[in-house]
């Protein structure tokens, strides 16, 4: 299908575009398009104008300092999977980059559109909320950081407003003995989760220190798994702590459970539980 | 309100205005007459329409032809330059197509494949060409025309 008629501006700096999305009531920022694209072909976003910040030199790359990783809002997920700087400072990331869609899509698609866009079957949401980042928003009263787990607001909703830019992704860098995996169960058509489990867990000796872990797909939004957390934390990392801890996910997922024609939301939550298991499974061998 | 661009596709300089809402794969086809890169589906799955723009594989229906602007694209029609690319010619020697509709795309996107992997095992190859489907082929041949191609150009690109 086409779109219908949409203004076009390209900011040639974050100033610029906050003032353009001041300026335009109804305008949307466009960055890979990977996201908006579709929804504009399918008439499903009502933007009027369209505010392209693909060019901003000063949203794109990764860097280390301080025992924290800052990635550009406009780094796509090819440069993520591919970055050694993630490889060594937060694995998880490449590892969860390089499972999104397919080489095309990931070659034009973007770390940032991928948070505002905040699809239930992404999985950057599922690894930044795990992993406890946060997210640098720029807008018309300045700058602000806002953690990872309230950033997220439900189905497509994100506490960016509509003049905001998100600039860049702040996340620590891996300590010594946690080991961290995403486990993904990939529609087979569309290649987005189905469910996500990520799992960052750190061991001292044979026990499990601290543990934080994620499931996307069947949820709303990316959501925390207290329970499962709580039920690894201060004991062993064995295969039957791995599979007791699983198996108290139902709990930590709340009722509004999402389901479609190839996956109901029961058969999304049973997954849940084995893709979780598998996540801690592989985070567990990574402390070592 | 139109939008003036400027982009260099398979080696020519062109300039147009062109409205804000044209894909890039419209803009080849319609307005450069560039028909190679096809139009297989409304979802961004099938990658009948992938290019090179800048130097990596793309889908040209999730772009806009504004997105474009000031970028190298180089499209099937840009391959042959002596004769057939040799991956052209290994599609063509292993029946890597049968309607031929995904085969400008599976070509382009083979082309970034060996370009990050010179020598991809069958796996390698099916995973890497997951942004292409064929409705016809069963993957087999193209999977052994890639491998043909990849042992030709011997890690040239
Ligand atoms: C075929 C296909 C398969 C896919 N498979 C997966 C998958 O398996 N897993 C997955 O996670 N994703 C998947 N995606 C989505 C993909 O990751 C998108 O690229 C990504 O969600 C959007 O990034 P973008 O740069 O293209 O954003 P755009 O489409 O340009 O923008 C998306 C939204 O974010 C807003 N936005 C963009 N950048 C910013 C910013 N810096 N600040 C504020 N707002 C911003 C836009 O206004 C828009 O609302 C798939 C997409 C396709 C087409
Ligand atoms: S036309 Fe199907 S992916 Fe572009
Ligand atoms: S040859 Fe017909 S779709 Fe591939």
């Amino acid at each position: 299908m086409y779109a219908a008629q949409i203004d076009y501006h390209r900011a040639c700096s974050l100033q610029e575009a906050i003032a353009l999305l001041q300026e335009h009531e109804g305008a949307k920022i466009i960055a890979g398009g990977h996201s908006l694209i579709p929804l504009l072909r399918f008439r499903l976003s009502d933007a009027s104008s369209l505010i392209d910040i693909g060019r901003l030199d000063e949203l794109k790359g990764i860097s280390r300092s301080n025992g924290c990783v800052s990635i550009g809002a406009l780094t796509t997920h090819a440069e993520l999977a591919s970055s050694d700087v993630l490889k060594d400072a937060c694995p998880i990331i490449p590892e969860a980059a390089a499972v999104i869609g397919d080489p095309q899509v990931r070659n034009r698609g973007t770390v940032g559109g991928n948070l505002a866009h905040a699809d239930p079957g992404s999985d950057l949401p599922t690894v930044l909320v795990a992993l406890g980042a946060e997210f640098r928003v720029a807008g018309p009263s300045g700058d602000r950081l806002v953690a990872a787990a309230d950033f997220f607001q439900g189905l497509m909703s994100t506490a960016l407003g509509n003049d905001d830019v998100l600039t860049s992704v702040e996340v620590p860098a891996a300590q010594a003995g946690q080991g961290m995996a995403y486990a993904k169960y990939i529609h087979p058509a569309s290649r987005y989760a189905v469910v996500g489990a990520a799992a960052v867990l750190t061991a001292s000796g044979d026990t499990c220190s601290a543990a934080r872990v994620a499931v996307g797909g069947l949820t709303p939004s990316a959501t925390r798994a207290p329970s499962v957390e709580c039920s690894l934390t201060g004991n062993g990392l064995g295969e039957k702590a791995q599979a007791e801890a699983a198996s108290q996910v139902a709990n930590d997922l709340g009722d509004d459970l999402l389901g479609d024609i190839s996956a109901s939301a029961g058969y999304r939550l049973k997954m849940a539980e084995v893709y979780v298991g598998r996540a801690v499974a592989a985070a567990a061998a990574r402390t070592a | 309100m139109k939008v003036p661009i400027e982009v260099t596709v398979n080696g020519r300089q062109y300039r147009h205005e062109v409205e804000p809402r044209l894909l890039l794969v419209d803009y080849l086809r319609d307005t450069l007459d560039l028909t190679g890169a096809k139009i297989g589906c409304d979802t961004s799955q099938c990658g009948s329409c992938t290019v090179e723009m800048n130097g990596t594989a793309m889908k040209s229906c999730t772009c806009l032809a504004v997105q474009a602007d000031g970028s190298t694209i180089t499209t099937i029609e840009g391959l042959a330059v002596d004769g057939l690319h040799p991956i052209q010619e290994a599609f063509w020697n292993k029946h890597g197509l049968q309607c031929g509709f995904c085969t400008p795309g599976m070509i382009m996107a083979a082309k970034e494949l060996l370009r990050n992997n010179p020598s991809p095992s069958p796996d390698e190859v099916r995973h890497g060409l997951e942004g292409n489907i064929c409705r016809c082929t069963g993957y087999t041949n193209i999977v052994k025309a890639v491998q043909e191609a990849a042992a030709v150009m011997g890690g040239a690109s």
